[in-house]
């Protein structure tokens, strides 16, 4: 009877991996079970200190320079292993595109059901969490009755807290030997400077009211100058004017920044799926009918071609 | 080169939703329901994949007699037969019972390669198309962009956040596909009209060697409801440089976002 929290990684720490911990100390204080940690990865070194703070008691860590990057084959059976091994009866995951795949996995290989992409998870007598659906026009609470009991948790919606200094005692593991189906040929990295949408504190997207590609720089400016991630509604990106990955709403990502500023975005409900639960909203339209200034907090009605260039200057100003 | 394709029937993406009385469910007996968009993307990669390679593509769902309608749909789009699981029980079941379920379906149809929509757009589950590989000890890859075959290895690339890979996966496997990966031809009217002629089959649990009991859902749900998020609705006033002047005030100061 424990809780095990997956660790995720992309050669240091992912903010995740402190998100997951952090809720799930919250659920082992609360059912007083015993928490311990898992890190597969090439090597955990200096980062083990990151970990203090959590209550965690033990982390596993499988350390490997094979294992530096995710693979289902190498990490699936690990996890699997150790939840067996550990008797973990609560597993806490994260659910970025690598985790969902692991967590999903990981769920089917023990034959458990799993909340996947769940906003928050608390324990009363067993453990509970609330998922969005309909990509969150509809939140769903639901009690997870099956044991080993899982959920994944949404990226950037988990403020970290640590208590204390408690340190965690890192525990070596050897990497089981397995045979590798999957190759890994190449890892590309996202151009620099460009910042992710889904783990964005700040996101700034374009709408059909930038008029065609050639515009989306007057909006773009203004992402770069909030240091930003660059997103846009489904219109622009099936008008070919952005590559999908910017895509923000049902169909594309859904983001949670601190500040999210729709430009020129009418707010279907669709695109609305994808950022309600942003904590700042702004918006920028020249319709004062626009269905975005309804869900917005601050709201200016005017033109953006007017708007941005003038945002982006006084907001250079203001970061000095 | 036999491919099996895996879609669900959901509401419209232009849904508005309501909470049925009872706050256990929302209340689906206006909505207008299609094929999740990122099954489409799963139909139309196997109908390409079927052009260059032959073959022989089926589609799988699993549902009430109502789905029947979306498989249709795959039909048309260039499936060559469908298959329904459906009866007794059906709505009872949660991701693991159905992803055994299509499971049972994928190893009796003992295809080359799986294709399946990276989420469907109603429960946003996230997780059967690994869980069949799991079931079925195949190799997956997930959120892909590109496929391409050579042989009996696929290489395709897959998103994550602020990054891409590229994969090289043996077959048999599963994939689950993103927007991007191919643009949809819908039907045209005598596809529709053909599609009509091609095989439908229906299975139960029972002709699956499953009973509902095992398959059943034990995550509950215990309460439903409409996200509410009290917002501002502050229209800033003035000229433009006056508007621009306030929001940057507020975003610093009252906000410290900036």
């Amino acid at each position: 009877m424990s809780v095990l929290v997956l660790l995720e990684q992309r050669g240091v720490l992912k903010p995740s991996a402190l998100e997951a911990a952090t809720a799930a100390a919250a659920i082992a204080q609360a059912s007083g079970l015993e928490l311990n940690a898992v890190y597969i990865g090439q090597s955990l070194a200096d980062q083990a200190s990151e970990l203090a703070g959590f209550g965690i008691k033990s982390v596993y860590a499988y350390e490997h320079s094979d294992l530096g990057h995710y693979s289902n084959d190498a990490y699936v059976p690990i996890v699997r292993d150790l939840v067996e091994e550990l008797g973990a009866t609560v597993i806490i995951g994260s659910a970025s595109a690598l985790g969902k795949e692991l967590c999903a996995s990981v769920a089917a290989r023990l034959g458990v059901e799993l909340v996947q992409d769940a906003i928050a998870c608390r324990w009363e007598n067993g453990l509970h969490a609330t998922k969005p659906v309909y990509a969150g026009k509809v939140v769903s609470e639901v009690a997870v009755n099956d044991s080993p009991a899982m959920v994944s948790l949404r990226p950037n919606v988990t403020a970290v807290a640590r208590n204390g200094e408690d340190a965690p005692e890192i525990l070596q593991r050897e990497m089981p030997s397995v045979s590798l189906r999957t190759v890994l040929k190449e890892a590309a990295e996202a151009a620099t400077g460009t910042v992710d949408l889904t783990e964005a504190k700040i996101v700034v997207s374009a709408g059909r009211g930038v008029g065609g590609p050639e515009h989306l720089p007057v909006v773009e400016a203004l992402a770069t100058a909030m240091g930003a991630a660059f997103g846009a509604s489904r219109a622009v990106v099936d008008a070919g004017w952005i590559h999908h990955s910017h895509q923000v709403g049902q169909t594309g990502k859904v983001v949670s920044p601190d500040v999210y500023v729709a430009c020129g975005i009418s707010g279907a409900i669709q695109h609305q799926a994808g950022m309600r639960t942003s904590r700042v909203i702004v918006a920028i339209n020249k319709d004062p009918q626009a269905n975005i200034f309804k869900i917005c907090d601050y709201g200016i009605v005017g033109d953006l071609f007017e708007i941005c260039p003038l945002l982006t200057e006084a907001v250079k100003l203001a970061k000095g | 080169m036999k491919s099996v394709v895996l879609i669900k029937r959901v509401p419209d993406t232009a849904s508005v939703f309501t909470i049925n009385d009872a706050q256990s469910g929302v209340d689906t007996s206006r909505l207008k329901f299609v094929m999740s968009p990122y099954d489409e993307h799963a139909v139309q990669e196997a109908v390409n994949l079927k052009a260059t390679a032959g073959g022989e593509v089926v589609v799988v769902t699993l549902g009430p007699p109502e789905d029947k309608e979306k498989l249709l749909t795959a039909l048309a789009m260039g499936a060559d037969r469908a298959v329904l699981i459906t009866g007794d029980g059906i709505d009872s079941l949660g991701h693991r019972g159905i992803a055994e379920a299509l499971a049972a379906v994928v190893r009796e149809e003992a295809p080359e390669v799986v294709f399946a929509g990276k989420q469907a757009v109603d429960d946003d589950g996230s997780q059967i198309p690994e869980r069949v590989a799991e079931l079925l000890g195949w190799s997956h890859a997930s959120v892909v962009t590109r496929f391409s075959l050579e042989g009996t290895t696929a290489t395709v690339d897959r998103e994550i956040e602020g990054g891409l890979l590229t994969l090289e996966v043996p077959l048999p496997a599963v994939f689950s596909t993103e927007k991007g990966i191919n643009k949809p031809d819908y039907p045209k009217l005598p596809n529709i009209m053909k599609a009509k002629k091609k095989p439908l089959e229906e299975k139960s649990f029972a002709d699956l060697g499953l009973t509902a009991a095992d398959l059943a859902a034990k995550v509950t749900v215990t309460q439903m409801s409409l996200p509410r998020q009290e917002r501002l609705n502050k229209l800033l006033e003035g000229d433009s440089a006056t508007q621009v002047a306030a929001l940057v005030q507020v975003l610093k100061e009252d906000e410290k976002v900036l």
